[in-house]
């Protein structure tokens, strides 16, 4: 068997237990290294299963060098080798590569891992309701990097400067400036840019200041901390993070003044940040700090932010200008939007100017024209694959600050945490309060209190903040305490904010928007009121951004859609909503007629030949017993759910006795599956996805089976911490091993798999397995297709949102 | 202040069309100077011509039905006041002004067509008349399209126009009676903050 060092210092560990649960911590502490080497573990687990039931247990050799791994000869029980001989000088038969494909790999491997984090969230409706997404994708992050801090395990450097800003965050940034609603923001440009440039400096002086006062008080012991290091960190942590504030404020609906301005501000506050953040680490090293270092502070400013609109509207011309002349290359179409938004990054980067500004504004100059140019299907790809890479990003993101929080090196220091909590809060507060006493009077819709305080509250910290604090120079004494202070606030907004900013919304009773209005009346009647509103303004003698509306459409009929738009045809919004609610229903009427039978086969192969389909939960109330099955089911179904495939041969496995023997000998002939099947049923939810991708339903079938008795002992020889950690995302496991007829193995796990498991993996349990060869038609199937149908509505929902 | 003061003197029954519309003094006089300009001929009453002086209005697709909006059915002039009242439905609702059960709650609120006479218009009314020429209390399949026609001049076809008519009826029209009700237009604009689109800040 070939482990390597780590293994073996664990599984020196463990020389107290019981040779069978020895057995079984070894097995599951392989898998759980399954995210690190794969590859290896792959076979050596299938090597591992095969040799158990002979009773036998190989010796551990250390793993020799090099990225071959050369496997010993096994006896199984009574089968085909698949692994050759050691020593052979003949042609290999089956090599191995791990270190070549492993940077992909990994990757790949990171993204399913989260994205299955965010699949499992949705099961259970209530959850995704209270607490946002980003809280969720934290804590499963927590989870994982304290099973890869325990096994010493280095998390990817996933927020390191350089990966996070040139490939997590213009993802999520491209996403927000294209679904940015145009009309509201530009209604509220002035509001938005003085919240973000003022407000931005009047947090992150007033912070610095503060911090600085406070550490000169003795107690706390952090007076080697200067001036401009304070305000250096002040600056990174005063920027309230469009990643965070957006993943909270999407599902929440306030109105859309309020929405438009926090929209907004986080998004323009970049500005800031860079100028501020390179200020001070510039001014950090320095020992004197002159005036003209200040003026050239504010003229920087300039450059920044002016220069990041200006990269953008630029990029977005040239952009539109090019899809002028793409209507016989339609399939590379999007790809356009996407290089040209990513170049307008780059090269803000490349002069460190603000890259966020700059492609936010090019994806708002871009999308107007672009959209009028490409053909439908581009148009929708665009849409689709910038909110996919949007999302991918933004999970990513959260996943690894959960991750990295547990695998970074902290310094606790009670009185500077508290009191930088403390003072971000405070100061949020104050500058929300003072900066719209003074705006107010320039809006036509005044901010009441309200809105001031969700403003104020609405202000999360989070990746951005991370990243910046993350590279700082080493030279800053204290970078340990500023990492530990920025995790602190990034949790303590997203997470404690987070989750109270809803039911704070509704107690309070903001102004709220249903942003579902997407009817031809309602758009009609809007023009209608805009044109009244123009006319009775020219009545009144006095101009009004309607003016400048005006000014600019005449503007842009005349010129600019001319030149950047292939078929200039102007078209009045009602004539496009009209258009767009056409096609809607008539892609709504395919929908119910035949689209479901494509994804509803699935739905319809349950139901019928395997009725396992997850319903919504039921089974807290369920007694033990039943429980067993309903875990069972539960790891089946959600297997049914995505190896549509396995359907019928699940059933037929679970009726075919559960011998062992038998099913080891077909398992050996294809070893990879068997494996990976292995790792479905004790390892992580990560390796699931691994083994329902190879839909070979047989024998996942049987190596379910198969381990499931291996998993229970499992279960069972772990102490609570690690179980519970298992559960959470392996919750698929803990069920399976109840699978087994021994009925005196069944009785303990239920409890703990009960009991730990998460509401979310009980919901998809069926009440069918009780019987489970009968394959009788249940009628809880019902509430699947419900939850589908309302999902693709949602979508829809959502989706009509961000054509606005 | 003191030309205010003067101009404010020359405006009949200016404490009480305050106290109604909830204009301040600066915007009255602000008001005041620009009536008196449109008024050309000096004899205190606005009549359409006048206002049709206005270019950009001339320019707007619903200009004429703007205008028309100002004169109450029969009247051919509108003065000072009836102007200033009119203009008053577009002020943003001020929500700090204490509720005094004395005073008429004034002209702008959402819902005062139900308790006033028929002559002081909501802001949703406002747009219905927008609609309703024949002042029927219906906006008819003719009318909506006469309005459309005027929004999308030369975008769109006879037969787009016809669609986007009958689809727009049909999302609207609960009584089935192929018209627009007023109960169905608020119904429609429910969901709508009419309060923040229709507001005009009213410089000083």
């Amino acid at each position: 068997m070939i482990y390597d060092r780590v293994t073996i210092k664990l599984l020196e560990g463990l020389c107290h237990k019981p040779p069978k649960f020895q057995n079984g911590v070894k097995i599951v502490l392989l898998l759980l290294l399954y995210q690190m080497k794969l590859a290896v573990n792959f076979l050596t687990i299938g090597l591992v299963i095969l040799s158990l039931p002979c009773g036998s247990y190989t010796e551990i050799p250390p793993k020799p060098p090099g990225s071959v791994t050369v496997l010993p000869p096994v006896k199984p029980a009574g089968g085909p080798q698949a692994f050759p001989d050691a020593e052979n000088s003949n042609l290999p038969v089956f090599t191995m590569d791990y270190a070549r494909i492993q940077v992909p790999f990994e990757v790949t491997l990171w993204v399913l891992l989260a994205s299955f984090a965010k699949i499992g969230f949705h099961v259970y409706h209530k959850i995704t309701f209270w607490v946002p997404e980003s809280c969720l994708l934290i804590s499963i992050g927590l989870i994982v990097g304290a099973i890869m801090h325990s096994v010493h395990e280095e998390p990817p450097a996933v927020l390191s400067y350089n990966v996070f800003f040139l490939f997590m965050l213009p993802p999520i940034v491209l996403e927000s400036g294209y679904f940015m609603p145009t009309r509201p923001f530009f209604e509220n440009v002035g509001t938005v840019l003085w919240f973000a440039v003022v407000g931005t400096l009047w947090n992150s002086i007033g912070i610095g200041m503060s911090l600085y006062a406070v550490c000169q008080i003795e107690a706390f012991e952090v007076q080697d901390i200067n001036l401009q290091e304070n305000m250096l960190f002040a600056a990174i942590i005063s920027a309230v993070d469009p990643v965070a504030v957006l993943s909270v404020f999407e599902d929440v609906s306030v109105n859309e003044q309020l929405y438009i301005v926090v929209f907004g501000e986080c998004l323009f506050n970049d500005a800031v940040t860079v100028v501020l953040y390179n200020m001070f680490i510039f001014v950090a090293d320095m020992p004197v700090v002159e005036p003209v270092d200040v003026f050239l502070g504010v003229a920087r400013f300039f450059v920044v932010g002016l220069g990041g609109m200006g990269f953008g509207v630029i990029f977005g011309f040239v952009a539109s200008f090019t899809t002028r002349f793409t209507s016989n290359v339609r399939e590379i179409e999007p790809l356009f939007i996407f290089m040209y938004s990513y170049l307008a990054y780059l090269v803000a980067e490349l002069f460190s100017i603000s890259s966020i500004m700059a492609i936010v504004t090019c994806a708002l100059t871009m999308k107007y024209y672009v959209e009028e140019n490409v053909s439908q299907r581009s148009c929708t790809t665009i849409r689709h694959v910038v909110k996919m890479l949007g999302t991918i990003s933004e999970t990513l993101i959260f996943f690894f600050l959960g991750v990295v929080t547990i695998t970074t090196e902290h310094e606790w220091n009670w009185g500077y945490i508290m009191f930088t909590l403390l003072l971000a809060l405070v100061w949020r507060g104050l500058g929300v309060l003072v900066l719209t006493q003074i705006i107010n009077p320039f809006r036509t819709i005044p901010f009441n209190f309200k809105d001031q305080f969700i403003l104020g509250y609405g202000g999360l910290r989070g990746a951005i903040s991370f990243a910046l604090v993350f590279t700082l120079p080493d030279s800053i004494g204290r970078k340990k305490l500023f990492v530990t202070t920025t995790i602190c606030m990034i949790m303590f907004t997203v997470f404690i904010q987070g989750i109270s900013i809803r039911p704070l919304i509704e107690f309070i009773n903001v102004r709220r928007t249903n942003r579902n209005l997407e009817t031809i009346n309602v758009e009609i009647h809007s023009r209608l009121i805009e044109h009244t509103i123009a006319g009775v303004e020219d009545l009144c003698g006095q101009w009004s951004h309607y003016y400048w509306k005006d000014k600019f459409l005449k503007f842009n009929n005349r010129i600019l859609r001319k030149i950047l738009i292939r078929d200039n045809r102007a078209e009045s919004s009602i004539v496009a909503l009209y258009k767009k609610l056409e096609l809607q229903n008539a892609m709504e009427i395919l929908d119910t007629v035949s689209g479901d039978i494509n994804a509803g086969s699935s739905i319809v192969s349950l139901q019928y030949v395997y009725p396992l389909c997850p319903s919504s939960s039921c089974s807290f109330s369920l007694s033990l017993s039943l429980s067993l099955s309903l875990s069972l089911s539960l790891s089946l179904s959600l297997s049914f759910a995505f190896s549509l495939a396995c359907s019928p041969s699940l059933s037929f496995s679970l009726s075919v006795s559960h011998s062992l023997a038998p099913s080891l000998a077909c398992s050996l002939s294809l070893s990879l599956s068997l494996s990976l099947s292995l790792a479905l049923s004790c390892s992580l939810s990560l390796i699931l996805l691994l083994s329902l991708s190879l839909a070979l339903p047989l024998l996942l079938a049987l190596s379910l089976s198969h381990s499931l008795a291996l998993s229970f002992a499992l279960s069972l020889s772990l102490s609570l911490p690690l179980s519970l950690s298992l559960s959470l995302s392996l919750s698929l496991s803990l069920s399976l091993s109840l699978c087994t007829n021994d009925t005196h193995t069944l009785w303990p796990c239920p409890s703990l798999c009960v009991s730990l498991c998460p509401p979310c993996c009980l919901s998809y349990t069926s009440l069918h397995l009780i019987h489970p060869s009968s394959l009788t038609h249940y009628p809880f199937n019902l509430n699947r297709s419900d939850g589908y149908l309302s999902n693709t509505s949602r979508r829809v929902g959502i989706w009509s949102i961000y054509q606005g | 202040m003191g030309s205010t003061n003067s101009t404010l003197s020359k405006i009949p029954n200016v404490e009480e069309l305050m106290q109604e519309t909830g204009f301040t003094p600066a915007h009255i006089v602000r008001l005041y100077d620009r009536f008196e300009a449109l008024d050309k001929e000096k004899t205190g009453h606005l009549r359409p011509q006048d206002f049709g002086a206005i270019n950009r209005l001339a320019m707007n697709p619903i200009g004429d039905r703007i205008i028309g909006a100002f004169f109450s059915p029969g009247q051919e002039t509108v003065d000072f006041h009836s102007f200033v009242r009119i203009l008053a439905h577009f002020r943003p609702a001020d929500k700090k002004r204490p509720k005094d059960p004395s005073m008429p709650e004034p002209v702008n609120s959402r819902t005062s067509k139900l308790k006033y006479p028929p002559l002081v218009f909501s802001l949703i009314s406002v747009a219905f008349q927008l609609y309703d020429q024949d002042k029927d209390g219906k906006i008819s399949r003719a009318e909506l399209l006469q309005v459309l026609r005027s929004m999308l001049e030369m975008q769109v076809t006879e037969e787009q126009l016809e669609s986007i008519a009958d689809r727009t009826i049909q999302e609207a029209d609960l009584d089935k009676d192929d018209a627009i009700s007023f109960e169905e237009f608020r119904k429609s604009l429910e969901k709508v903050n009419i309060d923040h689109k229709m507001s005009i800040r009213f410089l000083r």
